[in-house]
C-alpha cells in the first residue's frame, strides 16, 4: 500500500448462501478493488443493485465477504486487513475511527435523541454533560426542533432519523466516514448544513467513502469515483 | 488485549458415559444425545475469550447447552473436562492456572469476590423469604465484609441503583414483583463490583414492558461499571440490544461467532440463518 493510501481494497467479493431455500446463492457484488487515499473522499456508483452498499457493510464487517481483502491503515500505523481481523480488532477499530451513516436509523431503542447523539463522544471520554452540550448544538445545527431533544427518535420523521443518525456518526469525527446514501430523505435545508458539516470534517482531514443518488450535492465533495463491476447475468 | 475470562475445551456430560459419546454427538450428529448409552453431551470443546468492559452473547435454542456454560463458570459444577481462568488481580492462591483444578473452597472465594450472576429463576439467585437488603448482606459477608452499618449502606445503594424503592429493602422477594426480583438478583450479583458478570436468560418469562425496563437497567450499569459481561439467551432483541459480540451455539458445540451486527445481518451457518429469519 502507498504511503498516503488509508484503504485498499483487493479483488473483494460478497455472496450470500440462502440456506433456507435449498442453498440458493446471491451474488451481491465481484472482482471489487479501489483505494481511498488519506483525507480524500471516493464515490462508489454503478447501477442499483450493483452491491454499493454491501462493500459499504463489508468494510465495517457487517458482512464478511467471501474473498479479497480490505487493507486499512489505523491511526496508530501498521496495517490489518478488515475482512479478517479479528472481532476484537474490528470492534476497536470500529469505536475509535469509523464511522458509518446509513439512511436507517439503528439505534437503542428508549434513549432520548440527544443521548444517542451524545453517546460516541461519552463512551470516548468525554462528561456526559459535555457530551450533551455537544450534541444538542449539532442537533440545533441541523434543524432538529428542541422540543424532540429529549423524545425517543423511534417515533421520528424519516428526515429527523436521518439527522440524528448523521449527528451521531459526526459528532466525533472518525478517521474514515462511511455513507450510504446520507441525505436520502433531508429537504433542502438539512442537505445544506449536512454538506457543510462533511466539507468541514474533511477539511480536517477525514476520509470518506460515499454511496448516493445520481445529481445529489454530495458528488461536489468526491474526489474520486469507482464504478462497481457489471454483474454477469444470472445463468 | 488480555482477556478477562478465557476457557478452553470446556464439555460437559450427563450419564454414565461410553467411549463413543464425543464421536456420535454434536452440531454434525445434529443430537447432544449418545446413541450408544444415552448420555447427554450438553457443552463440547466450548472455547472463547471475554475481554474487559466488553458485553459477549451466548445465543442458541433450549437445550443448545448454553445454560450449562454458564453453570459451570460459575462453578455450579463440575465439568467434565476444560481450562478455565480469569484474570483478576487477587485471585489468590490461583498461580494464573486453571481455575478447575482448584480446591472448591478456593472456588467458593473466587466466585465470591470476582463473579456475579443473575438467574432466569430468581430462586436460584435469592432466598426468597430472606428481606431483599438481607440478600445482598448475605453475599457481601461471604465475600469478608464484615461492618454491618458499611453493608447496610452498600445494600441501600444498591438496591437504589437498581431502582427497587428502598422502603421494600426490608422486604423479602417473594412479595416482589418478577420484574422486581431481578433487579434484587441484579444489585446482589454487583454488590461485590465483580470482574465478571453472567446473565442468565434473565428476561426471558417477564412481561414486555418489564423485559424493556430491566434491559434498560443492564444496559446502563454496563455503561456505568464497565464491567465484563456474558449475556446468555435465546432472544435475539436480548442480543441486538446488549452485546457486541455473538457466539451461537446448538448441541452442545459452538456452531458461529462474529460481531453481533454481523450474525444479525449476515448469518452464516444454517441454523443461525432460520434464528434470524424466524423473528416475529
Amino acid at each position: 500500500m502507498s504511503p498516503d493510501t488509508l484503504l485498499q481494497v483487493e479483488d473483494l467479493a460478497k455472496r450470500f448462501v440462502c440456506h433456507m431455500q435449498g442453498g440458493k446463492e446471491i451474488l451481491g457484488f465481484e472482482g471489487v478493488s479501489f483505494r481511498v487515499r488519506q483525507g480524500t473522499a471516493l464515490a462508489l456508483t454503478g447501477p442499483s443493485g450493483a452491491g454499493k452498499s454491501s462493500v459499504l457493510k463489508c468494510i465495517y464487517r457487517s458482512y464478511l465477504p467471501v474473498r479479497g481483502r480490505i487493507r486499512y491503515r489505523p491511526a496508530e500505523g501498521g496495517e490489518i486487513d478488515l475482512a479478517r481481523a479479528s472481532e476484537t480488532e474490528v470492534l476497536r477499530i470500529r469505536r475509535g475511527e469509523i464511522g458509518y451513516v446509513t439512511q436507517f436509523l439503528s439505534v437503542v431503542p428508549r434513549v432520548p435523541a440527544v443521548d444517542v447523539v451524545a453517546e460516541p463522544l461519552a463512551t470516548g471520554g468525554v462528561s456526559l454533560a459535555e457530551a450533551r452540550r455537544s450534541a444538542r448544538a449539532l442537533l440545533e445545527r441541523l434543524g432538529i426542533e428542541r422540543t424532540l431533544w429529549e423524545a425517543y427518535p423511534v417515533t421520528f420523521s424519516g428526515g429527523e432519523k436521518q439527522r440524528v443518525n448523521f449527528a451521531r456518526a459526526v459528532i466525533r469525527p472518525p478517521r474514515l466516514l462511511l455513507l450510504d446514501e446520507p441525505t436520502a430523505s433531508l429537504d433542502r435545508r438539512a442537505m445544506t448544513v449536512v454538506i457543510e458539516l462533511l466539507a468541514e470534517m474533511k477539511s480536517r482531514g477525514t476520509t470518506m467513502i460515499a454511496v448516493f443518488h445520481e445529481n445529489s450535492p454530495l458528488d461536489a465533495l468526491m474526489d474520486e469515483r469507482y464504478r462497481l463491476p457489471a454483474k454477469e447475468s444470472p445463468s | 488485549m488480555t482477556p478477562i475470562l478465557s476457557v478452553r475445551g470446556l464439555t460437559q456430560r450427563y450419564g454414565t458415559g461410553c467411549r463413543e459419546c464425543l464421536s456420535l454427538t454434536g452440531a454434525r450428529r445434529e443430537s447432544n444425545r449418545c446413541p450408544r448409552c444415552g448420555s447427554i453431551v450438553a457443552c463440547r470443546e466450548v472455547s472463547f475469550d471475554l475481554f474487559p468492559g466488553e458485553v459477549l452473547g451466548i445465543v442458541g435454542e433450549s437445550g443448545s447447552g448454553k445454560s450449562t456454560v454458564v453453570r459451570l463458570l460459575h462453578f455450579d459444577e463440575e465439568p467434565l473436562a476444560g481450562d478455565y481462568r480469569l484474570a483478576v488481580a487477587d485471585a489468590a492462591g490461583t498461580g494464573g492456572g486453571n481455575l478447575f483444578a482448584l480446591s472448591p473452597f478456593a472456588r467458593r472465594r473466587i466466585r465470591n469476590e470476582h463473579m456475579g450472576i443473575v438467574y432466569q429463576n430468581p430462586r436460584l439467585g435469592l432466598r426468597m423469604k430472606v428481606s431483599a437488603g438481607g440478600n445482598i448482606a448475605e453475599r457481601l459477608l461471604l465475600a469478608g465484609w464484615r461492618h454491618v452499618g458499611r453493608i447496610r449502606e452498600r445494600a441501600s445503594a444498591l438496591l437504589q441503583q437498581t431502582e427497587v424503592p428502598l422502603p421494600r429493602m426490608d422486604e423479602p422477594p417473594r412479595n416482589f414483583s418478577g420484574g422486581m426480583q431481578q433487579r434484587v438478583q441484579i444489585a446482589k450479583a454487583l454488590s461485590t463490583r465483580p470482574a465478571v458478570l453472567l446473565l442468565d436468560e434473565v428476561t426471558t418469562g417477564l412481561d414486555v414492558s418489564v423485559q424493556a425496563k430491566v434491559l434498560d437497567l443492564i444496559r446502563s450499569l454496563q455503561r456505568e461499571l464497565g464491567i465484563a459481561m456474558l449475556v446468555v439467551s435465546h432472544d435475539l432483541g436480548v442480543i441486538r440490544l446488549l452485546t457486541s459480540r455473538t457466539i451461537v451455539m446448538r448441541h452442545g458445540e459452538i456452531i458461529e461467532e462474529g460481531l453481533s451486527d454481523q450474525i444479525l445481518e449476515d448469518p452464516q451457518q444454517p441454523y443461525t440463518q432460520l434464528l434470524v429469519n424466524s423473528v416475529l
